[in-house]
């Protein structure tokens, strides 16, 4: 009786939590769930077609060069955002007012709104009248073609999201080098260790964790990009960068296809989903043993 | 050959002079204490020498060979760091060989060395274990385990005990002292605690004020202490010295306190300083209360009472008001407000001249 009671008091402490995490987590998650199951569009309450859109998406070649350009881009931007971001921090990493300056600096990009920072490269990148072609012409070069050739909009997206996120991951590898004691190194100094085998030996490890939560932070986030696919390039030319996320909102909003839209997105919830869990598995295994 | 020399070593930090031209020569495998107040500027000596920080100026001499030039893995020494510093995503067998493997030693001839080590310091079950997993006193051995694979001229240890219980403290003590035996380097050891200095150190160095004030084997130090810093700082509870005039005559010294008393001590008279102004020094063993029919150098009024056990403090006040220590026995009687009477044994008082200068009785 009385345990039970006591089980009750403490539910009373997590209940606001609780009702905001089912109302904006819980609800839209099994909503999406339902509506996957329908056919409906923006009048009634649609039909039940049970697996049909998962079927007719498993046929959809649109949706699967989605998936592809998806991986790919997420592909080309974590590798290189977590190295830069991570070789950032290691020189920023120090108590001079410079470093200070260039952390603000860089961690300013991570702050505009995704509309500005495409307007940006579009300066830069755009081939007759861009930086990047300015730059190419005088050199000599023919200026690429970043933002109308099917090869290069995926670079495109990805140089742009690269400069676009590189603050967050840099804050996060900043905090996690300052949590490492400077006697450390100093040990590492008498242990006859230089650059390159304190940093394989005492700075990655002692990191590990921050560096899996930037890979797995930035696969889940790149996975879902949207904002810079729609602006730059519109998914274009002929689909070539059009992310998954791009294409259920061309679904849901353009054709409005909502079930359909909403299959979509629960089999790229469950990709993420995978992903995120595969690499904490496969980076996670020696926790027990470690501390 | 001298172990370590240290000529003319100067170090300030943004302006704040901390080392002030420092000399000092240590024996091959001498066991030395730096001793003394907090911020004197030991941490920032071991630092130097191991090479963690450079001197502003002067140098340091490892058996003949020049090593503030060198990087601190080049210098022959191995320091073992207050909070230990272990790296702790490696095991204790890692930690122990990563100095030996960066410089390239062979692997069959870590593996020795590891056992060696293990076995001496009895960690050989902890080998597989990582630092997380250890015990304070156990990380503390793996840390000093790590500082002996290492075969090192000079150890460096900064407070390595100060983080261990009293017990435990007590304990590594006598390991530290066994160990010692064993290996053939030099020690420094920076510490807070005196008896640690006292019972571990083969000389004792005594830091104050960006100098050392003295450089002196334990019982020297407590003994013939080189000024009143040395003198008040060494010793628990702390001497008590006392502004006093020389009078005149040969022989040994004698000294009027302000209250009077007249104490004949076992100094020379000759070779004290000129003039009658005078500080003498008077350790609490030395300044005895009276039972009946003891007879009295003087009289006190008592302001406190420290019974420890075997023995009592009792912080008492001269007539003119001077403030003194004594001891009584364990089952001493004063209480606080008392009128008492002091023996006091000239024969073990110190004398400091006006700059602080010690002078001792020829024999002590
Ligand atoms: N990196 C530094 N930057 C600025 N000042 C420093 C630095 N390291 C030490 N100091 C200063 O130098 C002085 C001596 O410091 P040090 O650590 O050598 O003292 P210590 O004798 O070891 O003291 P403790 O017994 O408290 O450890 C102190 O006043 C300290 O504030
Ligand atoms: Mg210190």
């Amino acid at each position: 009786m009385r345990a039970a009671a006591r089980r009750w008091d403490g539910l009373l402490f997590v209940a606001p939590f609780l009702l905001l995490y089912c109302t904006i987590l819980i609800y839209p998650l099994l909503k999406g769930i339902w509506l996957s199951l329908h056919r409906v569009d923006l009048f009634g309450q649609g039909t039940l077609v049970g697996f049909d859109n998962y079927a007719r998406l498993i046929g959809d070649p649109t949706f699967g060069q989605s998936l592809i350009n998806t991986f790919l881009v997420t592909l080309m931007v974590v590798p290189v955002l977590t190295v830069l971001a991570l070789a950032l921090a290691l020189a920023l990493n120090r108590a001079t007012r410079d470093a200070a300056i260039f952390r603000g600096i860089f961690f300013s990009s991570s702050v505009l709104s995704v509309t500005i920072v495409t307007l940006i490269f579009r300066f830069i990148l755009a081939p007759d009248a861009g930086l990047l072609g300015e730059i190419w012409q005088g050199l000599g070069w023919e200026p690429l073609p970043f933002l109308s050739h099917p090869d290069l909009t995926l670079p495109a997206l990805a140089i742009t999201t690269i400069w676009w996120s590189l603050g967050l991951p840099m804050m996060l590898f900043l905090a996690g080098l300052q949590q490492i004691p400077e006697d450390m190194y100093e040990a590492a100094a008498l242990d006859n260790a230089g650059k390159w085998t304190t940093f394989w030996r005492v700075t990655l490890p002692s990191i590990r964790r921050t560096l899996i939560l930037v890979v797995m932070l930035q696969t889940a986030a790149q996975l879902q990009m949207f904002g810079q696919a729609q602006l730059l390039t519109a998914g274009g030319p002929s689909g070539a960068s059009r992310t998954t996320v791009l294409f259920l909102f061309e679904v849901a909003f353009g054709r409005w296809e909502l079930g359909y839209a909403s299959a979509a997105a629960e089999i790229l919830f469950l990709i993420i989903l995978g992903v995120t869990l595969t690499q904490y598995w496969l980076t996670g295994r020696d926790r027990e043993s470690g501390r | 050959m001298a172990g370590l020399e240290l000529h003319g070593v100067r170090k300030a930090f943004k302006g704040v002079q901390v080392l002030d031209g420092v000399d000092l020569t240590v024996a091959p495998r001498e066991f030395i204490a730096f001793l003394g107040p907090s911020g004197s500027g030991k941490s920032t000596l071991l630092r130097i020498i191991a090479g963690l920080e450079t001197a502003d100026d002067g140098e340091v001499i490892l058996e003949g060979r020049r090593i503030d030039t060198l990087p601190p893995g080049d210098r022959g020494v191995a320091m073992v760091f207050q909070h230990y510093a272990l790296y702790p995503h490696m095991s204790v067998r890692e930690n122990m060989a990563f100095g030996l493997k960066n410089a390239r030693v062979p692997k069959p001839e870590i593996d020795g060395l590891i056992e060696d080590a293990a076995r001496v310091l009895e960690i050989n079950e902890l080998l597989d274990r990582k630092p997380g997993q250890l015990s304070g006193g156990q990380r503390q051995r793996v840390a000093i385990g790590r500082a002996i694979v290492k075969k090192p001229k000079l150890f460096l240890l900064d407070e390595p005990l100060s983080n261990l219980d009293a017990a435990l403290r007590l304990r590594t003590r006598v390991e530290l002292a066994q160990l010692r035996q064993r290996v053939d380097a030099g020690v420094i050891m920076v510490t807070h605690d005196q008896a640690e200095a006292m019972t571990l150190a083969d000389r004792i160095v005594v830091f104050n004020d960006r100098r050392i004030q003295q450089v002196a084997p334990p019982m020297e130090i407590y003994s013939r202490p080189a000024n009143t810093f040395v003198a008040r700082f060494v010793g628990s509870p702390a001497m008590t010295i006392i502004p006093g005039k020389l009078q005149n005559g040969s022989g040994h010294a004698a000294v009027r306190l302000g209250d009077g008393a007249l104490i004949e001590t076992a100094i020379s008279r000759d070779g004290l300083p000129p003039g009658e102004r005078i500080e003498i020094g008077l350790r609490p063993e030395s300044v005895r209360v009276t039972r009946d029919g003891d007879v009295a150098t003087t009289t006190a009024k008592v302001v406190l009472v420290e019974r420890l056990g075997e023995r009592s403090l009792v912080y008492a006040q001269l007539k003119d008001g001077t403030e003194i220590t004594a001891e009584d026995s364990g089952l001493s009687t004063a209480r606080s407000g008392d009128e008492i009477g002091l023996k006091i044994d000239g024969a073990a008082a110190h004398l400091f001249g006006a700059d602080g200068t010690g002078y001792h009785r020829q024999d002590a």
